[in-house]
This record gives structure tokens, C-alpha cells and sequence, in this order.
């Protein structure tokens, strides 16, 4: 077996710690502006299992790199170039329905993602993946519902649904690219092979929004880059928000 | 598409062995989601093994007024109560 570059497996925790973080801040912002009590408080629910998956990646990446940095210098600390996440994570919730949509595409992602994840020769990563699992599996269960159900529903949440899987469409290619990083870690067992997953998620997802009544987009665009850096307009607004208190007022605790 | 109007209530079984115990309600669309905010909404805390959903409106509840003829009957009727056996410790619950 080839020896772990230890540079390549920080480069790939990180980038899995920052699309965890980047999508549940992004997913917090529902709090208090749900659509009703109910599903505010399901919202919340699911930016914590993200800002959890966040955490015991961050973690892992600050022990990786053994330059004394922690989680919060990882998370608070670093400006949007060095930010790995995929930018389909960034992209602001713009209504409900995008949200939703944009949601679905990432669950059936993790749910293939994160079974393979399970099987990494890291035994560190195979147990992140184990726990997050269970809580991507109730996440599609939540996603895939509502997709169905506002595909289904009125001609107006007809018509947001299918924008939103036209404008999503073009950042989906980006879940299934390889980085260097991945790619090197793949060949001894530790990565999950991304790129192996783009057949069966576009099955699994044309399948469901046929059945919603979609019409499944051209793949004529996409939008790359997020793993090096290279980000929306919206990624520095979101970070100026969550960094503002830690840059303002370092190591502020409370 | 219906529009969030449907009142359910909510009962969870806190530990196996347990019934089931009204806990509260919630809205939702559909009785499968009702099951999902349930989750979200009540077993946040690890309240729960098992949650029971019921549209309210599948409720017959009795009624203030019948309380004279429901209950008071029972008012004069100790013996029924079994108050004459020593429950083990090991029984909780009861």
C-alpha cells in the first residue's frame, strides 16, 4: 500500500470540512424565517448535523496539519481563496424552493458519497462517514418529499422548482470532479472516488424530478473551481457574516 | 397541494416497554410528514424510540359536560381499585 501524503489527505479533509460549513451556515439562515414553525425548527435541526460534520472534519484536518491551528482557526481564519467547498454550497438560499432543490442534489450526493466514505482505508474518515450517514439518509428523506410535493403542488411552486433546477443544474458537475488531492488518495483506498458517482446520481435524481413532474435540464454549462478557490460573489458576504465576531474580537468565547 | 392546514397530534414512546404518551402537536401536509416534524420537533433531546402520529381530527374527545355522567359514578367505588397488593420494586411504571 502506497504511504499517506499527508499534505493531500489535509487538503481533502478540509475541503469536506469547509463544504460542511459553507452549507450549514448557508442553511442557517432559515432560523426564525422558516416557512412555518415546524419546518424552521427541522431547519435548524439540519444546519446543526451540518456544523457537526463540520467540526469533527476540522478537527481532523487541524490534527492532520500539526501546526497547532484548531477548528475555530480553521473556520474563522482563513479568507475566501482559501476556502475549499464546492460552490454549488455557497450559492444564497434565494427562496424555499431552491433551498429545497439544492438540498436534494446534495442528499442524493451524501447518500451515495457517504457509504463509500465508510469503506476508506482511514479509519478516522470511515467513522465520520458512519455517523454522518444516518443523518444524510433522513435529510434525503425530508429533501426528496419536498421536491415531490411542490412539483406536484401549485403552477407557481411548479415554476420556482424547475428555475431552481435550471439555475442548480450547472453546479452539479463540480460533486462528481476529482482535485489532485483525491485523486492521489483514491489509489491507496483513503478518498472516495467522486467521479464513480455521477452515473448513479443522475439516475437516482432525473428519475425523481421526472416523477415530479421536472423537465430535466440540457448539461450544456457548468461552474468549477470552488476546491481551488475559486468562488461566487456570494462566498465573501457569507464569510464576512460568520467571521465578523472571531475577526473583531479574536478568541472571544461566550 | 394542500396548505400546511392538517393539526396532528403527537405521542412518543420515551424508552422500549413504555406506551406511547401524548407529548404534544404539530402541522404538516401529509401524515408522513407529520412523522418527520415530529422527529425534528419533539425528539430533539433524544426524547423518543418511537413517535405515533394522529390526525387531530381522528380524536373523539369526551367532553366537559358529560364529566358528572362519566365520572362521578366511580366516585363511591373503592373497590376497584386494587390497592390491596404490595407492588414489587423492581415494577415501575405501573
Amino acid at each position: 500500500m502506497n504511504t499517506v501524503n499527508n499534505n493531500a489527505l489535509y487538503t481533502y479533509v478540509l475541503g469536506l470540512a469547509d463544504d460542511a460549513l459553507i452549507l450549514g451556515q448557508r442553511t442557517a439562515e432559515w432560523c426564525s424565517r422558516g416557512p412555518f414553525l415546524e419546518e424552521d425548527v427541522a431547519l435548524s435541526n439540519l444546519t446543526l448535523d451540518y456544523i457537526g460534520r463540520a467540526r469533527m472534519f476540522y478537527q481532523y484536518a487541524a490534527k492532520i496539519e500539526g501546526k497547532g491551528r484548531t477548528e475555530d482557526d480553521l473556520a474563522y481564519f482563513r479568507d475566501e481563496r482559501e476556502f475549499s467547498n464546492l460552490i454549488i454550497n455557497e450559492l444564497p438560499n434565494f427562496d424555499f424552493g431552491f433551498a429545497m432543490v439544492r438540498q436534494y442534489f446534495l442528499d442524493v450526493h451524501a447518500c451515495l458519497y457517504l457509504p463509500k466514505m465508510m469503506l476508506s482505508s482511514d479509519q478516522h474518515l470511515a467513522q465520520i462517514a458512519a455517523k454522518a450517514i444516518k443523518e444524510s439518509r433522513y435529510h434525503l428523506k425530508r429533501s426528496e418529499t419536498w421536491v415531490l410535493q411542490l412539483g406536484l403542488g401549485t403552477e407557481e411552486s411548479q415554476r420556482r422548482l424547475q428555475s431552481a433546477i435550471d439555475e442548480l443544474w450547472g453546479y452539479t458537475p463540480e460533486l462528481f470532479i476529482m482535485s489532485e488531492a483525491e485523486a492521489e488518495l483514491a489509489q491507496c483506498g483513503v478518498a472516495v472516488a467522486r467521479d464513480s458517482l455521477h452515473a448513479s446520481w443522475t439516475a437516482q435524481v432525473s428519475a425523481h424530478l421526472s416523477a415530479a413532474s421536472f423537465t430535466i435540464p440540457e448539461q450544456d454549462w457548468k461552474v468549477v473551481g470552488g476546491r481551488t478557490g475559486e468562488h461566487s460573489e456570494h462566498l465573501g458576504h457569507l464569510l464576512s457574516e460568520m467571521q465578523i465576531i472571531q475577526r473583531s474580537y479574536p478568541n472571544l468565547e461566550w | 397541494m394542500k396548505n400546511n392546514n392538517d393539526l396532528y397530534e403527537v405521542f412518543l414512546r420515551s424508552i422500549r416497554g413504555i406506551d406511547h404518551r401524548h407529548v404534544g402537536s404539530l402541522h404538516a401536509d401529509t401524515p408522513e410528514q407529520a412523522l418527520t416534524y415530529a422527529r425534528d420537533v419533539y425528539t430533539r433531546r433524544s426524547e423518543g424510540v418511537s413517535i405515533w402520529v394522529v390526525k387531530s381530527t381522528a380524536i373523539t374527545a369526551s367532553q366537559e359536560e358529560d364529566v358528572e355522567s362519566f365520572y362521578d359514578p366511580m366516585d363511591d367505588k373503592p373497590y376497584r381499585h386494587a390497592s390491596f397488593y404490595v407492588l414489587p420494586d423492581e415494577v415501575n411504571n405501573m
